[in-house]
């Protein structure tokens, strides 16, 4: 066994072991830190599948800003984690047996056709993941790519609308008011008499 | 080099375990997109080691699609669940049946 594939072979352990602490553990906070721990050792594999860009973005974008937003939303809500876990022993069985049959059967149907594949070549030495993922990002699948950010918009504003809310307690200042305004509105003169 | 198998047999384990998750937390909608999470990680890794395995830059560009809509997918949903909550207090899934579906 060689160095690469020990190391493999650890990060592969840690995310699968972290992976069943994200279904089993009781607190929801820390099954997002095991879920965390999960994306960040699959970043690894992804790295040494000489798939670099992705794997620094995995970590970057998504354990720093997806899985963060998650930690915030689980830690805002105060949720009660007793009636959470209603169901849990009842369902355990049922979703063990189904979840062993399907990954057992997977992993048959891997193994039996492994032979036919030799290992992949390493890449040259002056290869780039980052710089042929951009040629085919930006010539090949450049208008998918746009449809991209166009959904990112899409869920960005989808997502304001759909928590911003207006209490009607709620003291604001209207610009356009504020900017109409004159002076007549504002100041009035008062003519006295002075005082001796 | 590490060979495809190992990849794909690390896939299928993290995908029954989101599937298993997806079973075991049926009423908490939280761990519920967590374990949606995870089945799109694992898919992901698949995608990654074909591209690795046949020199294709296409798998990659398709797994930069996935995190992307993943991205939005965790985005919205957390949005709806914090409407939720604001209007019924709980995210339990049992609590949801006003459809009466």
């Amino acid at each position: 066994m060689s160095f690469t594939q020990f190391v493999f072979f650890v990060f592969a352990a840690v995310a699968v072991l972290s992976a069943a602490a994200v279904i089993t553990l009781r607190n929801p906070v820390h099954a997002v830190l095991s879920l965390v721990l999960t994306f960040f050792s699959t970043a690894a594999l992804w790295l040494l599948a000489e798939a670099e860009f992705l794997g620094i973005t995995l970590v970057l974008v998504y354990v720093g800003a997806v899985m963060v937003l998650f930690l915030f939303v689980v830690m805002m809500l105060d949720i009660n984690i007793a009636r959470m876990r209603e169901g849990f022993a009842r369902y355990l069985p049922f979703g063990l047996v189904v979840a062993l049959i399907m990954g057992a059967e997977l992993v048959l149907y891997v193994l039996s056709r492994a032979p036919d594949v030799a290992p992949p070549a390493p890449a040259a030495a002056g290869y780039s993941n980052t710089q042929a993922l951009g040629e085919a990002l930006y010539t090949q699948y450049l208008y998918p790519f746009e449809i991209a950010a166009a959904i990112l918009l899409v869920s960005i504003i989808a997502a304001i609308a759909l928590t911003l809310r207006r209490r009607p307690d709620t003291k604001y200042l209207n610009p356009a008011e504020q900017i109409r305004v004159r002076r007549a509105e504002r100041v009035r003169l008062v003519k006295m008499k002075s005082e001796s | 080099m590490i060979p495809l198998e190992h990849y794909l047999v690390f896939g299928a384990i993290l995908f029954a375990l989101s599937v298993a998750g997806i079973f075991l937390n049926r009423k908490n909608l939280i761990v519920l997109l967590m374990c949606i999470e995870l089945m799109l990680l694992a898919v992901n890794t698949n995608f990654i080691a074909f591209s690795h395995q046949l020199g294709d830059m296409a798998g990659q560009v398709f797994v930069f699609f996935i995190l992307t809509v993943a991205a939005a997918e965790a985005a919205i949903g957390l949005a709806i669940l914090v409407v939720l909550f604001r209007n019924r207090r709980s995210i339990n899934v049992d609590d949801l049946d006003s459809l009466k579906g």
